[in-house]
């Protein structure tokens, strides 16, 4: 890292930070288009999102999320906020919701400044998360369009049903597609269903590899502010193209050689100088002071090795997989599987199970106010985490996109107070790994 | 009238204590009088009852510890900004409060009655805890179907906890219970509509709210003496507006709070605030043929009321609470919201919308259970009051 690099504020990127960063923008000019290109559009949800059936009836999603997120990074969020709260939101709910919606008051121009197209249907993934059903209800209101809704069952003992798998097969085969077939005006196409679905599996199987790269010591990877870029291709549109396949393909590579060059996490200041604090973490990111949120770790040399957030679209790493012989049965254990529709109980059982296999010398949870459904219970996550692991944790609180909940010197005295902590007694309580983890020195 | 001259006071009395009485001595009775047989608690907004009391189970509401709990240990577990109700249900489970209650059944309200389903079961794993997905899907081959497994599932884990099994005639019988109970609660609401002076809605209230720690048949009788009561009640008529409350179906505000609004100048014609109760709009109809649990499952898909933790699908948002204060009568519309509720909190600007439509005046202001202030909600209310009664609109 050079000095004059360390001193800025702009942010260093690896190439597949770009790549994302352009894959992601080129698919808001295709959105842009879409009318004109005579492209049906479909706003759906990041957990539970059925990209692959969107894709094989040549559908360009929208994910509301996603907008919100990026508006919160360009610093457009709190105007948007602000005029969802003029138009009669409380300032109690979810800032997503608001920043969405206020977007859309104020003419629907997304994140990257190209116009965002109308939805032909909102498809309401309602999967590990209540105010997904609010959210589109507001919007149906206000787009008077048809809603196809797909009830996704909570898994409270983190196992799936057959009950659960074909209540929710059910749903895609008698109302999901038929309404998808309906707006489009097409038949859907089983073999092309099925190819998507294997190409998302081999983007899947590279996903994890560079997950996994985590174990390492030093890690190569951010698994959390990195780890949102890495998500990028996987969580927005592209599961079950060639583009998300070369995507993770070249990551992997990127990953490799990082690990060839024995080089520690990318950073906003480029490589780690440093691996002093492995952690795991809980919870989403903020992301109106991203880049100060991040350096707050990287430049204590404090290094995210797994993270949950980055499982909210998807949770591969243990074991799910795509599977293109049984298609909607898997669509179906895909949406049961996302993290936040987890009981608490498995929940913990994950974090634990990271914290040890990622030789974690601690974990931090970021409670987001405008999520209950990561929030609600996270202090007795931090007392059982502790208990079981006798690794310490940390806890802050912050927002998903709105600045006024993001108390930055609050936040940095604590988590410099917790590093100091960390390494006071950093050797004693290092966690040991779970058989077969392997860290590598 | 004093309470000597008045001959609904002493069950409304009683009522209020069974309400108000956080040991739940009741179901303590109950067990006593039941031996064996289990007593189950829940959290709002809704678990079908008949389903439990067809298997020898009590069905026992816990709205949390209201404004009558100190919370020491629960704010230790929310964040400041969760809204009130988890944190005193976990101080009385800490407490010991909760002891009577065998197991718990946390319905899919919102995310945050979820998630302390799975704290419940975190812990205190050692006693029954069971997460009730309702159905939003609400087609009876898909929701229905999976729903009525869900019942199963719970009515095959209870009887492995000393439950007796689930049986047709009984629940056949539980549901015919149901159903009187609903018409006696019917009973109630029409004559709030009709003579609001009669009976108040904090009466109705905890009258209503009573029968969730009880067995069926038990509140049974408590309404029927209730009514019978009201037949020789000699009240005052007040020249007040006729309001609707909506918003507090889950969390609970204060019994001072509603009288608070009583004084302010409101009859409350209707509301949500025990909305379990009265979730079912219609008897439950089971036909010779019919699976009773089927019946049980398809009543809250086709005639469930209309609420903002239950999905829309075909219905247009604002048109249950319009034709609820037609059909009231009402001159407006008192948005009561919990801190923090997300189900009533974004619902809130869509149902304003839809009477800012039709022409109905509201107003709005946000409690907790253990709101002790309520002067500003009194001037509130009554500024509202005096307006509609003025010029027919908010202020």
């Amino acid at each position: 890292m050079s000095g004059a690099a360390a001193a800025s504020n702009v942010a260093q990127k690896d190439d597949s930070q770009r790549r994302q960063k352009e894959m992601i923008a080129d698919h808001f000019a295709k959105l842009e288009r879409a009318k004109e290109d005579g492209r049906k559009v479909v706003y759906t949800f990041v957990p539970g999102n059925l990209t692959e059936l969107l894709r094989a009836l040549d559908i360009l999603p929208v994910l509301p999320e996603i907008n919100a997120l990026q508006s919160g990074m360009r610093g457009k969020s709190a105007g948007y906020i602000a005029e969802a709260e003029k138009a009669g939101h409380s300032e109690d709910v979810c800032t997503y919701v608001k920043c969405d919606l206020g977007m859309m008051l104020s003419g629907n121009v997304g994140p990257t400044g190209t116009k965002i197209p109308p939805p032909d249907l909102l498809l309401l993934s309602y999967t590990g998360c209540f105010t997904f059903l609010k959210w589109f209800e507001l919007l149906k209101e206000a787009y008077k369009c048809e809603v196809a809704m797909l009830h996704v069952p909570y898994m409270p003992d983190g196992v799936v049903t057959p009950d659960m798998r074909r209540y929710v097969v059910d749903q895609l085969r008698d109302q999901i597609i038929p309404a998808l077939e309906r707006v489009t005006g097409k038949k859907l196409d089983l073999d092309e269903l099925a190819r998507r679905l294997a190409l998302s599996r081999q983007a899947e199987d590279d996903l994890v590899a560079v997950w996994e790269s985590a174990r390492r010591r030093p890690s190569p990877i951010d698994g959390y502010f990195g780890g949102v870029y890495y998500i990028g291709p996987m969580f927005t549109a592209f599961r079950g193209t060639e583009e998300a396949v070369a995507y993770y393909r070249s990551l992997k590579a990127e990953v490799d050689e990082r690990i060839a060059q024995k080089l520690g996490a990318q950073t906003p200041d480029g490589p780690i100088a440093q691996e002093k604090y492995r952690l795991v973490i809980e919870g989403p990111p903020n992301w109106t002071s991203f880049y100060d949120f991040w350096r707050m770790f990287s430049r204590e040399g404090a290094v995210p090795v797994a993270s949950t957030y980055t499982r909210v679209g998807g949770l591969y790493d243990t074991g799910f997989r795509h599977d293109p012989e049984h298609p909607l049965e898997s669509l179906a254990d895909y949406c049961l599987g996302c993290y936040t529709n987890l009981g608490l109980p498995s929940r913990v059982d994950l974090l634990e199970r990271y914290i040890k296999d990622y030789s974690a010398d601690g974990f931090l949870i970021n409670s987001v106010k405008s999520c209950n459904s990561f929030s609600a219970g996270q202090l007795l996550i931090l007392r059982e985490l502790e208990k079981r692991t006798g690794v310490p944790g940390a806890f802050i609180e912050s927002d998903l996109v709105d600045p006024r909940y993001f108390g930055k010197a609050n936040i940095e005295n604590r988590i410099q107070s917790y590093f100091q902590m960390l390494e006071a007694r950093k050797e004693p309580t290092r966690a040991q790994p779970q058989s077969g983890s392997g860290s590598v020195a | 009238m004093t309470n000597q001259a008045d001959p609904a006071a002493s069950v409304i009395a009683r009522a209020q204590s069974i309400v108000e009485d956080l040991t739940f001595a009741e179901v303590t009775r109950w067990k006593r009088e039941h031996t064996g047989a289990l007593a189950v608690g829940y959290m709002p907004v809704y678990v079908p009852r008949p389903l439990f009391e067809a298997i020898g189970c009590l069905p026992v509401a816990v709205f949390g510890g209201g404004d009558r709990t100190d919370i020491i240990r629960g704010d230790s577990y929310f964040q400041s900004y969760i809204c009130h109700i988890p944190r005193s249900t976990i101080e009385l489970a800490l407490s010991g409060a909760l002891a009577p209650l065998d197991g718990m059944i946390f319905p899919s309200t919102c995310d945050v009655i979820r998630n302390l389903g799975g704290m419940w079961k975190m812990l205190f794993p050692e006693r029954y805890g069971a997460y009730l997905d309702l159905p939003q899907n609400l087609t009876p081959a898909l929701g229905g179907r999976f729903y009525a497994e869900e019942l199963r599932r719970i009515a095959r884990e209870l009887e492995a906890r000393g439950a007796r099994p689930l049986d047709a005639a009984a629940l056949r019988e539980a549901i015919a219970a149901e159903n009187a109970r609903r018409a006696l609660i019917d009973e109630l609401d029409e004559l709030r509509r009709s003579k609001p002076w009669l009976l108040r809605a904090s009466e109705a209230y905890v009258a209503v709210r009573a029968g969730t720690v009880l067995p069926v048949s038990e509140h049974v009788a408590l309404l029927g003496e209730l009514l019978a009561a009201l037949t020789r009640r000699e009240v005052r008529a007040y020249d007040n507006v006729r309001v609707v409350i909506t918003g507090a179906f889950c969390e609970q505000p204060p019994l001072g709070l509603i009288r608070t609004l009583e004084k302010s100048g409101c009859d409350i014609v209707d509301d949500d605030l025990q909305l379990g109760l009265r979730m079912i709009e219609q008897p439950i109809t089971v036909g010779a043929d019919t699976d009773p649990l089927v019946a049980l499952a398809e009543a809250f898909l086709k005639n469930g009321a209309a609420t903002a933790c239950r999905y829309i699908d075909k219905a247009v948002k604002g048109d249950a609470l319009i034709a609820k204060v037609r059909a009231a009568n009402a001159e407006g519309v008192i948005f009561t919201a919990a801190s923090f509720c997300d189900p009533a909190l974004l619902d809130q600007p869509m149902l304003e919308r839809a009477l800012t439509s039709a022409k109905i005046p509201f107003t709005s202001f946000k409690f907790a259970e253990n709101t002790g202030q309520y002067q500003t909600i009194r001037e509130q209310a009554g500024a509202f009051s005096d307006s509609v009664k003025l010029w027919g609109g908010t202020p």
